[in-house]
């Protein structure tokens, strides 16, 4: 199994690299001259020198690359233009603060699609199944940044409930608005996965040989949900890999303050070093989550072990 | 039954001419046929043509002028003086700047998803026929795009290319390219390895003639089945993309560039404010609808 | 030597299974005359590797086919059989072509195969087809079963009209009417019908040998008489050789001249029909063929069943393959690997085994 482990792992690395190629390149997608792309406001002669020899815009591409991967991998991803500041600075707290949110929506999603799902699985029923359909087309349909603007109308500009927008004191009635329009995506895709995965496990003879052996229905669900969990936790964990991802439009609704967020007032402020510093972290993140996620599949499902 | 006869002519007797009877039509008319009895589906089908139709021909509908401002007529409610819709925050006539967007919003949802699937529909196929190193050579470039999730490599190649609809449709179209790859060589491979296609190859046939006579026939409707389903995707990404500030770019109606500069409106006109989104809401949602009746009209496993 | 680049063919009216006479310059013409077998297999091999790291190590090979040699003369039918895993699919698509063969010479009808002075595949194909197992993963489901026919000719060369014409025809040769059948989709057919159309598809070629693998298998019994029947008389009419291949044994009886019996990838046993099915020299073939229950409880056999666990591929026993299963083997059957050799009565009758048994088993 440990060969397994390692040959997964073995086969993100030239993923990783390519990703890590798609970003640095990216600089070079912008018009006009990557060496102004990078360079701050107010800028001297020495620090423009500086930052010369630092990416080394003299030499060949791929040197360029070289330089820059070295730097990356001990987190020195450049300074910001707008605040000069280093980009891994600006990062880190955004990062959290995304996660956070993520998290909270996951969660949500997961109790919500879990019971439409496990719901639609037992009960078998042509009503069931087009509602947990409803969600999921919904929630895939919706535009989720719209969603969160009719959601701040009623429980914000009507109802004047909750609070529209950043991150204050009280955090979790800032997060509540944000954390259901960010659930609304995986929501469905989580219901139909299980609902799928419970009935085809149940469809299965041994659920059939658990009820004739006269176990109480309690008890063989927990059989059930032991052959479900793997489908759910690779769905669950590419869900919130593809939040963490895919939050900037939320964010820039609510104004919470992530990863986001800081991409869309870099994209304003055309703040490059930081958005590439960003959808590098955000990518190298996806991949290393989507990593876990197959190595945690295989852990959990016994016939994969085999080689 | 039908009655096997076993005497045959003679070898080299002419046939005499016979008459046909056509026992079934193809396939694409089953589909359609079948597609034609599902009732949500021809719901969809109907509100999109509506939508479809009014966009084509909107300068000739008769509506106000989409980019005329009216300091005095701003945020005004429904019906106000002829304004059906009301206005938004620069005094712009809503109704006309819904069905103008509505071009915008169709084209950049639907250009990107169309030329993906050229793009990312040719690889696949070359991929999954040719098998073994080409394939492993195309598919691991495509793996590193499919690892990024799709908001955020739109995001990236739009935010550094600037923005703009050119820039919009050319990140939107990348960005489909890996799914659609990946789904055509699956299928092209399944395909590949069934039997009639090594009887084909039995013949000495070109390979050319191979791919088009019997590997596309049969690898074309997944493959728009899963493309049909990235359409309305498209448009809620494209229209994101507006709504960031890239893709579209004032004065141009385009519904997520409109939800972006009625935020600020939203206390003031709510209704007004979230009308562009649910125009996203509805054209979407009838296009995801007909892509799941699409699938159980040709009951694809895909 | 090509002769498919010198100028006269054979006429295009010509009829099906027209065999190119003196003068006519046709890649199917019979060119080595009636005593050069059409084809012959010598030491073919053909080993897949599976598993394994993507660096290449580990790689565990499967030995499909390892050395085999047989010859097969024109207008016989030669019976292939054994049990799954033999290797016999693997080898019709070696034939074909369909499969490179990683050693070994293919030598059709007097020429090698893929070789600068031999027939080149393309020319191959025009005379040898083969006929799949199933019908009906064997046809496109989106053609009409006369285009599904007429693909192979018109990407020949030849015309539309007449391909369509000589789908028709065909049709009528193998028992399907054209007017109703024609245009119709392989799913509106059953599966002896399909099966039917896949010998005419393979006949639209004009080859002039068939490998038909495991033809029949799938199909009901009465089905498959009827197509046993049909196979026996396009034989006859076209003037066509085959080779069958069957896990059946009772089938191949019915229809071979000579039998080859294949295991673990290699032959064993080859010999007129009646003397593998009456006087078998090779303990495998003689376990096979008491395998077979018989009607009559008078005919029982002693010989022991077969023992042992089911071949594998990847690690063949060492010297003699079957030695495990074997009831005589002996200490000489794991040191040496026996070769075919022939029986003192008959040298049609080849055997490979150290101890091959003088007296003959009863079949069913």
């Amino acid at each position: 199994m440990l060969r397994y482990v390692l040959r997964r792992i073995l086969y993100a690395i030239p993923i990783a690299l390519g990703v890590s190629l798609v970003c640095f390149s990216l600089v070079h997608l912008a018009p006009g001259d990557p060496l102004s792309a990078v360079l701050p406001e107010t800028a001297t002669p020495e620090q423009i020198a500086e930052i010369k020899a630092d990416y080394g815009f003299d030499k060949p591409l791929p040197i360029q690359y070289l330089k820059w991967l070295g730097r990356a991998l001990v987190g020195d991803l450049g300074s910001s233009i707008k605040t000069g500041r280093p980009v891994m600075q600006e990062i880190a707290p955004a990062i959290g603060n995304s996660i956070l949110l993520a998290l909270a929506a996951i969660v949500l999603a997961f109790c919500v699609g879990c019971g439409l799902g496990v719901l639609a699985g037992y009960v078998r029923s042509r009503a069931a199944d087009s509602v947990v359909t409803a969600v999921a087309i919904t929630g895939v349909s919706i535009p989720h940044y719209w969603l969160g603007m009719v959601l701040i109308v009623i429980f914000s500009v009507e109802m004047n409930l909750l609070p529209a927008s950043g991150m204050g004191a009280p955090d979790w009635q800032h997060m509540i608005l944000p954390a259901i329009t960010l659930a609304s995506i995986p929501m469905g895709i989580i219901a139909r996965s299980i609902r799928a995965s419970v009935i085809e496990t149940r469809k299965q003879e041994f659920v059939q040989t658990l009820y004739a052996k006269g176990l109480p229905a309690r008890k063989v669900f927990r059989h059930v949900a032991k052959n479900v969990a793997p489908t759910v936790m690779a769905v669950m964990g590419l869900q919130f890999a593809q939040m963490l991802g895919g939050s900037i439009l939320v964010e820039t609704v609510f104004a919470w303050p992530g990863t986001g967020f800081l991409m869309n007032s870099a994209i304003f402020t055309r703040d490059l070093p930081i958005l590439q510093g960003t959808i590098l972290v955000l990518a190298m993140l996806f991949v290393a989550m989507n990593l876990a996620v197959d190595i945690l599949q295989m852990m959990m499902d016994p016939r994969i072990k085999r080689n | 039954m039908s009655t096997i006869t076993t005497t045959t002519p003679a070898p080299g007797a002419a046939a005499a001419p016979v008459a046909f009877r056509r026992a079934s039509k193809g396939f694409w008319h089953t589909v359609g046929r079948r597609l034609a009895r599902d009732p949500i589906t021809m719901i969809c089908a109907v509100i999109l043509l509506l939508i479809v139709l009014a966009a084509l021909f909107a300068p000739w509908l008769g509506l106000d002028d989409p980019f005329k401002q009216s300091m005095a007529r701003r945020l005004k409610p429904f019906g106000y003086q002829g304004h059906w819709l009301g206005t938004d925050e620069l005094g712009r006539d809503m109704l006309s700047r819904l069905v103008f967007g509505a071009r915008m919003s169709l084209f950049t949802g639907f250009v990107p998803v169309a030329l993906a699937t050229l793009i990312g529909g040719s690889l696949g196929v070359v991929a999954g026929y040719a098998g073994g190193r080409v394939n492993m050579i195309i598919m691991r470039c495509i793996d590193v795009f499919y690892a990024f999730p799709s908001v955020l490599l739109a995001v990236a190649i739009s935010g550094f290319l600037g923005s703009g609809q050119v820039n919009g449709l050319v990140s939107l179209t990348l960005v489909f390219v890996p799914p659609i790859a990946r789904i055509s060589e699956s299928v092209t491979t399944r395909v590949r390895n069934e039997d009639f296609v090594e009887a084909a190859r039995a013949t000495g046939a070109p390979t050319l003639s191979i791919l088009f006579t019997h590997v596309l026939s049969n690898v074309l409707g997944p493959i728009l089945v899963y493309a049909s389903s990235l359409i309305s995707v498209s448009i809620v990404i494209a229209s994101g993309l507006s709504f960031l500030g890239l893709g579209v770019t004032p004065p141009n109606a385009e519904w997520g560039l409109m939800l972006s500069t009625l935020r600020q409106a939203i206390y003031v006109a709510p209704l007004t404010a979230i009308l562009p989104g649910a125009m996203i809401f509805i054209t979407s949602m009838c296009f995801s609808l007909m892509s799941d009746g699409l699938r159980n009209a040709m009951d694809v496993k895909v | 030597m090509m002769i498919s680049q010198e100028t006269q063919r054979a006429p295009a009216s010509a009829p099906i299974g027209h065999v190119a006479h003196n003068g006519e310059s046709d890649p199917k013409r019979d060119r080595g005359g009636p005593a050069q077998p059409m084809l012959i297999v010598r030491d073919l091999k053909k080993h897949f590797e599976i598993g394994g790291s993507a660096l290449g190590k580990n790689k565990t090979v499967v030995r499909a086919v390892d050395g085999v040699n047989f010859s097969v003369a024109k207008g016989e039918t030669l019976g292939i059989v054994g049990e799954s895993g033999c290797g016999k699919s693997t080898t019709a698509r070696l034939l074909m072509h369909l499969i490179v063969p990683d050693s070994g010479d293919l030598i059709f009808d007097g020429e090698e195969v893929n070789r600068v002075r031999g027939i080149n595949i393309r020319d191959l194909r025009q005379n040898m087809q083969m006929v799949f197992q199933d019908s009906y993963a064997s046809l496109n489901p989106r053609l009409t079963i006369r285009d599904s026919i007429a693909y192979g000719p018109r990407v020949t060369g030849v015309g539309k009209a007449e391909a369509l014409a000589r789908a028709e025809k065909l049709l009528g040769m193998v028992g399907l009417e054209p007017g109703m059948f024609a245009l119709r989709y392989p799913h509106e057919l059953s599966g002896g019908q399909r099966q039917r159309v896949n010998i005419a598809r393979a006949l639209a070629m004009e080859p002039r040998m068939l490998i038909l693998d495991e033809s029949v298998s799938a199909l009901d019994k009465s089905v498959e008489a009827q197509v046993l029947n049909l196979l026996r008389q396009l034989k006859r009419e076209l003037n066509l050789t085959y080779v069958f291949i069957s896990h059946d044994l009772n089938v191949v009886q019915y229809v071979s001249d000579r039998v080859l019996v294949m295991y673990l990838g290699q032959v064993v046993e080859s010999g007129p029909v009646g003397a593998i099915y009456g006087g078998a020299r090779h303990p495998y073939t003689t376990a096979l063929l008491s395998s077979r229950p018989s009607m009559d409880p008078r005919r029982r056999v002693k010989t022991p069943p077969l023992s042992g666990d089911p071949p594998n591929p990847i690690n063949p026993p060492s010297g003699c393959r079957f030695r495990t299963r074997c009831p005589h083997a002996q200490a000489r059957c794991a040191e040496e690997a026996p070769v075919l050799a022939p029986s003192p009565l008959d040298p049609g009758h080849l055997a490979a085994c150290h101890f091959p048994q003088a007296a003959p088993a009863k079949a069913a």
